[in-house]
Order: C-alpha cells, then structure tokens, then sequence
C-alpha cells in the first residue's frame, strides 16, 4: 500500500491549524535547511530529486532554479501559481483548503534556495475557503516565527502575500501571471527574458505550482533517493491524481507517479457508473489529448503519457463513458479555449472562434461535407503558431478527438443529427 | 475600516501601487455591490494610479462586475466534468423556477443567473458557485432546497456579502 506524503494532513480533522501541522512533524524542513544546508545545497537537493514541475509543463524544478542569477542588487521573487483553471483539476485548492501550512513551509524553503524574502500567492478569485484558510495560516506562521524577519534565529526573512486572482484562465500562463501581479491585463509575455533572469517587477523570478512546492519540505526531510525511488527515474514523486467525471468515485488521489491511467480509474475511482462502459479518458485537464479506451494502460507520468500522444498536464483526469457524445464534449472543450482565449495572436483568438463555430453546427446537425477537413485545417493552422501554450492545447485537443472518434464526427454530419439523442 | 483604509493596507504588500489595483477592486466590489464608474475613480484616486488601469482591470477580469447583479449570484459550472455530470439539465431547472435566462436577473433582484467555467471542485460535480460558497454534488431536489434556503436568508441580509458558511473544522 502507497502511504499518502502529500494529502497526510488533508484527512486529519483541523489539519488546517498549526498546531495539527506541526504535530505532524511541520516545519522541520524549514529547520533543517536554516541550520544546515546553504541556499546552493537545497537547490542541487531538488536537482538530485528529479522533481518536475506539477503545473503542466513538467519543467526541472531544480533545473529552474539554478537559472536565478547569484547576488545581484533587485530583490529576487517566488510566485506560486495557485491559479488552477485548467477543467479538471482541483488538487491545489484542497491542499491550501486542507493543509495550507504544508504550502507555507514548502514557500519559505523554496524562498531560502533562491534568494528571495517575498512570496506571492496566486489564487484564482473563486477559492475564498482557500484564500481564508491561508491567511489563517500566514498570520499564525507569523507569530510562531516561521514568516517574518530572523526565521527560527537565522538571518533568513521571508514573507508570504496573497493576490487573488479575478476570474481569468490564462492568469495560470506563467508571464500571463506576472502581468496580472503587475496591475496588469493578463496577456503572455514574449520569451526570452525567462522569468528566472527578469520576471515580476523586472526582478529574478520563480513561479511554480502548489504542488510543485509542497513536495520540496518531503525532500528535504526524506531525501533525494526516497523521492526519485518512487515511480520512474525521469519523471518521479508521489503525484495529486484528480478524477471527475463519469466514475463511481471521483476525488483526489494521491499514488506514485506513473502508475497505469487504467488502475487509477478502474480500482482506485472505482470504474465506470453501473451499466456503463468507458469510452475515453481526458488524462491531464483539459488541453490534454483524449486518450480512447484501449489505450488506458499508459503510465501517468511525464514520459509515458507524451510518448502516447498525450500529456500530464495537471493531472486532470476526466472520465467519459459510453453515453456521451464525443462531439458534444469536443465543443465544450473548444468553447472553453475560445472563451479564455485573451485575444493577443491571431491564429488563437481568430481560429477558435471559428472552430466553435463549425463544431457547433456539427452537433446541432447542421454539418456540412467538408466541416472536418475545415477543423484539421484549423488545428494546423493554430498549432505551433501560437504565442503561448493554450492555443496548443486547444489544437491538440480537438486533434485527438477528430482522430480517435472521427466517426462520430461523420455520423453528425451524414445523419443531420446526434446519434446519441 | 473604511474602504480606503481597506485599499491602503492591501497595496502594502506590493513595491507598486499598480499592482494593487485588483484587491483594491475586490475590495471595493465587496463594499458596492458593483463596480460603476464614480467607484472606479475612486479607487483610482486612492491608489494615485491612472483611471484607465483601473478601467482596463475591471473589464478584463470576469469576477468584476461594472453592472449590478442580484443579492445572489448564482454561478453554475458547465465546463466538461459538470456537463458529464448533467449541469445542462440543472441549468434547465433553474431557468425554469426563476423564469429567467442564463446571464439575467429576477424582477426582485434576488437572483442573477450565470454559467461558469470550470470551478476547480469537479470532484463534487455538477457544482455551483452562491457568493462565497461551493454547493456540489447537486440535482434537482437539491437545488430547490438550495434556492428555498437562499430566499430565507434573503430575509436576513442586506448587500451581496451574506454570511459565509463555516469551514469543516471551524
Ligand atoms: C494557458 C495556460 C494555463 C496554465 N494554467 C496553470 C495553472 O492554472 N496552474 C499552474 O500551476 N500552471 C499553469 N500553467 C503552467 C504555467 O505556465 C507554468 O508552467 C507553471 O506554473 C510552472 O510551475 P511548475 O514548474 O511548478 O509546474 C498554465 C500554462 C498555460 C499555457
Ligand atoms: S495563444 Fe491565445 S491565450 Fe495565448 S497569447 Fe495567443 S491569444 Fe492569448
Ligand atoms: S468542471 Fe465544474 S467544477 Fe470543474
């Protein structure tokens, strides 16, 4: 049986409050590091973890910190990006609802390997239970002397600052982000300059997920080898599993990377509701490729899923079953996208505006012959070609689905109808 | 604390008063109701920044409202998870007990019915969003009884803020 690292307190009644956390062994991290390890060793710590990035991309998390420029005279930022939009995914919210301490420490030990005195927390708007628990939180660690000037009596201050964000996807984009905490409208940046060289403010930036940091404290405390002995060597750690949809027991579920996406849904969220048979699972949010029922065998993990044609991404697993129409699910993905498109390229706001269009009037049954040679065109002409990723992901979403459930598309269109009404 | 005392110690927290306009608005939204134009000068003039930043912000973000909505603000998720878990059919209920469509409110300004994008909570799908609080897990009977307590409270508060229910735990 795998024992849960990062959900240990989220089961535990008040785990929310310091005195649980630290019950449960909270904050030796913090001391460990700020009596025993220069910034420099925790970060080559992190390095040695193979610890990649939760948020989507699956980035080296020590890799990213290395790029921080030593000394230097602006102050250095950490920005943790607790945004969550991606449909799907609902992991960090109960992390901050349920044991935000374990993301303070996690912040405050980060802080320390990069240099930085400040933090930003950026929640998206919607999570006030969570936004209220963590400025529980941020005012206890406070007293406590875990925040502040002179942590636990080294030299080290740090401080945490919540910004709520306001109702916006692309907020989660990394530069998109930094915009926003800028007073900004959140549209993406241009790359190079990288975040780490000049991000929030113009200032040596880190932005990384809730779940990216949480893991950190565990490093430190557990080691290097216990994190990579977990699930593949490339990609691995325990990992937040979020399954919704169509499954008898949907909820977060916290197993070793990589573990078979058809062990997840079939024995841990219980399988298929009664009568009903899964079709296809959207593995990782929704910008990740839909993956058909017979290839549920790949592994949940960076590698794994993108050598299936697909990605991790958030690790937002959305069940289908044999009910639902795949067109429907295709336009309700592909009208997210447009919706949160911010408008600043072409191909993004211009091209899924009219891909909605065509997937609409395919499943009113209004379809024309052509209407799918018209949506390929128009993956293709978006993909690649966008100024940040979630033009991509709309692509390569509405891409998987035109090729792993092409006929269903063509049954729309050939009988003027949906076939599952 | 007053509005503006609210505004000055929430941009504390940044090196520039730009960056503190959006908690100013939050702020502000939660003392209005809304967000008309005389509030966002005001927060303009507060933090000493120009008024279009602030204008720019309240119209990009979709949590600012710049017209008012109803005492509760009915925000029902219908991105994937909800839908598979049938939000349109919810969605259907309450047009039809309310008598309005998505996006209106009713005559006596109590609702405001609006669909949104996914809520990060699919695990208790279809779910939607009252104020401050997450109601899941919900279907028709439940969604009735949600609505009968909403009226109730109605009776209780005053302004958009009502009481937030506590947290497991509190
Ligand atoms: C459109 C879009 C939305 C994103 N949304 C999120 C999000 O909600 N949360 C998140 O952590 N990362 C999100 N990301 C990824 C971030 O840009 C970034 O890669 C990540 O926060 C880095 O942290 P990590 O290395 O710890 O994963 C998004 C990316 C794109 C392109
Ligand atoms: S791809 Fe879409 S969201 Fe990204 S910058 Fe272009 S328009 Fe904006
Ligand atoms: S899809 Fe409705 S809460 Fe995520």
């Amino acid at each position: 049986m795998y024992e849960p690292v990062l959900l240990k307190n989220v089961e535990v009644t008040n785990g929310h409050l310091l005195s649980s956390y630290e019950a449960g062994g909270g904050y030796q991290a913090l001391r460990k590091v700020l009596s025993e390890y220069t910034p420099d060793e925790v970060v080559e710590l992190v390095k040695q973890s193979n610890l990649r990035g939760r948020g989507g991309a699956g980035f080296p998390t020590g890799m990213k910190w290395s790029f921080v420029p030593k000394g230097g005279d602006k102050p250095k930022y950490l920005c943790c990006n607790a945004d969550e939009g991606e449909p799907g995914t609902f992991k960090d919210r109960i992390i901050m609802e349920r044991d935000p301490h374990q993301l303070i420490e996690a912040l405050a030990v980060s802080g320390y390997a990069i240099g930085a005195e400040t933090a930003y927390v950026y929640i998206r708007g919607e999570y006030v239970a969570a936004i209220r628990r963590l400025e529980q939180a941020i005012a206890e660690a406070h007293e406590r002397g875990y925040l502040g000037k002179g942590i636990l009596g080294s030299d080290f201050n740090f401080t945490v600052h919540i910004h709520c964000g306001a109702g916006a996807y692309i907020c989660g984009e990394e530069t998109a982000m930094l915009e926003s905490l800028e007073g900004k409208r959140a549209q993406p940046r241009l790359k190079p300059p990288f975040p780490a060289v000049a991000g929030l403010y113009a200032s040596p930036t880190v932005i990384n997920n809730v779940e990216t940091l949480a893991c950190v404290p565990h490093i430190v405390t557990r080691g290097a080898a216990w994190f990579r002995g977990i699930g593949p060597d490339k990609s691995p750690g325990p990992k937040l599993y979020c399954v919704s949809g169509q499954v008898k027991k949907p909820g977060l579920y916290e197993l070793p990377m990589g573990i078979p996406l058809k062990e997840l849904v079939e024995e841990h969220a219980g399988g298929p509701l009664p009568g009903r048979k899964i079709k296809a699972v959207i593995p990782g949010g929704v910008s990740a490729p839909v993956i058909p029922e017979h290839g549920l065998e790949v592994g949940m993990d960076f590698d794994s899923l993108s050598a299936a044609g697909s990605m991790l991404g958030s690790a937002g697993v959305i069940v289908v079953d044999d009910s639902t129409c795949m067109v429907k699910v295709a336009t309700r993905i592909i009208e997210f996208f447009h919706h949160e498109s911010c408008g600043k390229c072409t191909p993004c706001r211009e091209g899924l505006n009219w891909a909605v269009k065509v997937l609409r009037r395919i499943e009113a049954g209004e379809g024309a012959p052509g209407d799918l040679e018209q949506l390929d065109m128009l993956c293709k002409g978006i993909f690649g070609n966008t100024f940040c990723a979630l033009g991509d992901g709309a692509a390569m979403g509405l891409r998987a689905a035109l090729k792993h459930f092409r006929e269903e598309f063509v049954a729309h269109i050939e009988e003027g109808r949906c076939p599952f009404h | 604390m007053s509005m503006r005392e609210k505004i000055e110690q929430a941009a504390a927290a940044y090196p520039d008063q730009r960056s503190a306009i959006m908690p100013a608005l939050v702020i502000a939204q939660k003392e209005h109701g809304h967000l008309p134009g005389p509030v966002l000068e005001e927060v303009a003039d507060i933090l000493g920044v120009e008024r279009i930043w602030v204008y720019e912000l309240a119209t990009f973000y979709t949590l600012f409202h710049t017209e008012p909505v109803g005492t509760f603000h009915l925000q029902l998720c219908d991105n994937v998870s909800c839908m598979l878990c049938g939000s349109e059919n919810l969605l259907k209920h309450l047009e039809t007990v309310l008598g309005i469509k998505k996006g209106d409110t009713t005559a006596d300004r109590l609702f405001t019915l609006s669909t949104v994008e996914c809520l990060g909570a699919c695990e208790m799908a279809p779910v939607m969003q009252v104020g401050d609080d997450y109601h899941g897990n919900l279907d028709v009977s439940r969604l009735d009884a949600l609505l009968d307590s909403l009226r109730a409270a109605a009776g209780r508060v005053t302004g958009v803020e009502h009481a937030a229910q506590p947290l497991p735990g509190e």
